[in-house]
């Protein structure tokens, strides 16, 4: 192999070397996203704010619900509970997509702000598929940042409240575990689930901003002036 | 682990496959051009207008030359980058890297090429912000899969050839505008490409720190014997090419050779200079 040829045998290598080689490790890529969150840090913040707030409202509802149960006064098949109980699942609806094109709209201005870097990115061979990773892991990461948050501040203003109603006596009958005496979803269970449901309409809501970003043809990316 | 994860769909491993078919024949095929174009055309849609920015390019480039692509803006020439570049595909024509048409390849391919066989400078220098020197030399090689102990150690050595060794943990932004470029020249090498492919290097920088990078590039195309091709209108360009191409209305006006290239460079300036075209140079 002779230096003049060096970068031709590139692409003589066999297909598993190709396989190997063409790559972007998680690890690298959750390393760059961490990057691009931290530094940003203002802008992470308020795209993970609309997270933050929509899992509160969604952990502070689930918490009152369990509260409302642990005084023993609420019959499960009250119709006047199952009606609030239905109301409460739609405004959580209703926040989360708000929620969602929040999301959406920070990302795709986080986008246009960065066609260069992402263009440079494709001239230094990264593949479309690694642009994608890199938005998702950010979005992913703003997501989950924003759901802790927002489940332990909308389940302790809930807590806190329910304890000046209706005694702070109240929280020791509130079954705290993954699941309570009697087989329900505990606290645990529904503050994992909002962290959940946080981080996947984070995820469901950085597809399509980072499609287009992947989409980005690298000479384009590189002529536009902002 | 990471490769499983990587490659978890049969198809992307077909792709794959078929890209090194196609490939490696092509490899016994290696000719003393690493470049060549062929009547390339290039049409752009301005609303309904219809730009001719390139209008038949014909060009054979050898390996291990220094080639300056030069012309009054809006001459073609950086469309010309980009289609030599892989990063923009002609509306007529071919252009052949190491004797592999750029038109046959797929996304993975061309992948393969920017990130292994061409290294890009830009004007603007498109350093990537968040990261350190370091870490924008390093990324081309993560892309192509460079362990990391040895990414440092060679992100380290190249940083060191353009003399920024004890700059490397500093962000873009505190770098001077010729510290940049050194880093983005640095990060163009790394995966030792054979060709530099330079868009207006020199133009967001100072007659000084302007000439410097001429002549690092000048050293590197001699002691690695990489094709160094610029895009540029940079007159101090002229001294150090092998040949000079000048565009004009898409198309080449003239190819010169070194040997001439002191003289009717001077007559070119000349004219250039009449026509307003070109900025005065000291």
């Amino acid at each position: 192999m002779t230096k003049a040829r060096g970068n031709m045998t590139a692409f003589g290598l066999t297909r598993e070397e190709i396989r190997r080689k063409i790559q972007l490790p998680w690890s690298e890529a959750f390393r760059i996203s961490w990057r691009y969150v931290t530094i940003r840090i203002g802008r992470s913040l308020v795209t993970a704010s609309t997270v933050f707030l929509s899992v509160a409202f969604l952990m502070a509802v689930s918490t009152m619900i369990l509260a409302a149960k642990a005084t023993g006064f609420i019959a499960e098949d009250d119709p006047a509970f199952k009606a609030a109980i239905a109301r409460y699942t739609w405004s959580v609806l209703l926040g989360f997509m708000i929620c969602a094109t929040g999301i959406v709209s920070a990302l795709l201005m986080s986008v246009t702000e960065r066609f260069r870097e992402i263009g440079t990115m494709k001239c230094l061979g990264a593949l479309d598929g690694f642009i994608v990773r890199m938005f998702l892991i950010e979005a992913s990461l703003m997501g989950f940042f924003g759901s802790v948050a927002g489940a332990i501040i909308g389940a302790l203003l809930m807590l806190i409240w329910a304890g000046i109603k209706e005694g702070f006596s109240l929280w020791a009958k509130i079954p705290w575990g993954f699941k309570s005496a009697t087989g329900e979803w505990g606290f645990l269970a529904y503050f994992l689930a909002s962290i959940l449901a946080g981080v996947f309409l984070s995820v469901i809501s950085a597809i399509a901003p980072a499609w287009r970003a992947a989409k980005l043809q690298a000479a384009d990316a590189l002529r536009t002036e902002i | 682990m990471a490769m499983e994860q990587m490659m978890p769909s049969g198809e992307m491993r077909e792709r794959l496959q078929e890209a090194a078919e196609k490939l490696e024949p092509m490899i016994e095929q290696v000719s003393e051009f690493i470049v060549r174009t062929r009547d390339v055309q290039k049409i752009y849609l301005m609303g309904k207008v219809e730009v001719h920015a390139l209008r038949g390019v014909t060009v054979d480039i050898k390996r291990g030359e220094y080639i300056s692509i030069m012309g009054p803006s809006g001459s073609g020439k950086s469309t010309l980058f980009n289609m030599i570049g892989g990063l923009d595909k002609p509306t007529s024509g071919s252009v052949y890297i190491n004797e592999v048409d750029l038109a046959q390849l797929d996304a993975y391919e061309l992948a393969w090429l920017r990130c292994r066989t061409i290294g890009y400078i830009f004007q603007t220098f498109n350093l990537i912000p968040v990261m350190t020197a370091l870490e924008n030399v390093t990324l081309p090689m993560i892309f192509a899969g460079v362990p990391e102990d040895e990414r440092r150690e060679r992100g380290m050595e190249l940083l060191k050839r353009v003399g920024l060794a004890e700059r490397w943990n500093h962000k873009p932004f505190e770098l001077s505008g010729g510290q940049q470029q050194r880093v983005a020249i640095a990060r163009a090498l790394a995966n030792d490409p054979a060709i530099i492919l330079a868009d207006e290097p020199t133009g967001n920088l100072d007659l000084k720190t302007g000439k410097e990078i001429i002549e690092l590039l000048k050293e590197l195309n001699q002691e690695k014997g990489v094709t160094v091709i610029s895009a540029t209108h940079d007159l101090k360009m002229i001294d150090v090419s092998d040949r000079v191409i000048w565009i004009r209305d898409g198309q080449i006006a003239r190819i010169e050779d070194r040997s001439k290239i002191r003289v009717e460079a001077a007559l070119e300036v000349e004219e250039a200079l009449m026509e307003g075209e070109l900025p005065s140079v000291p």
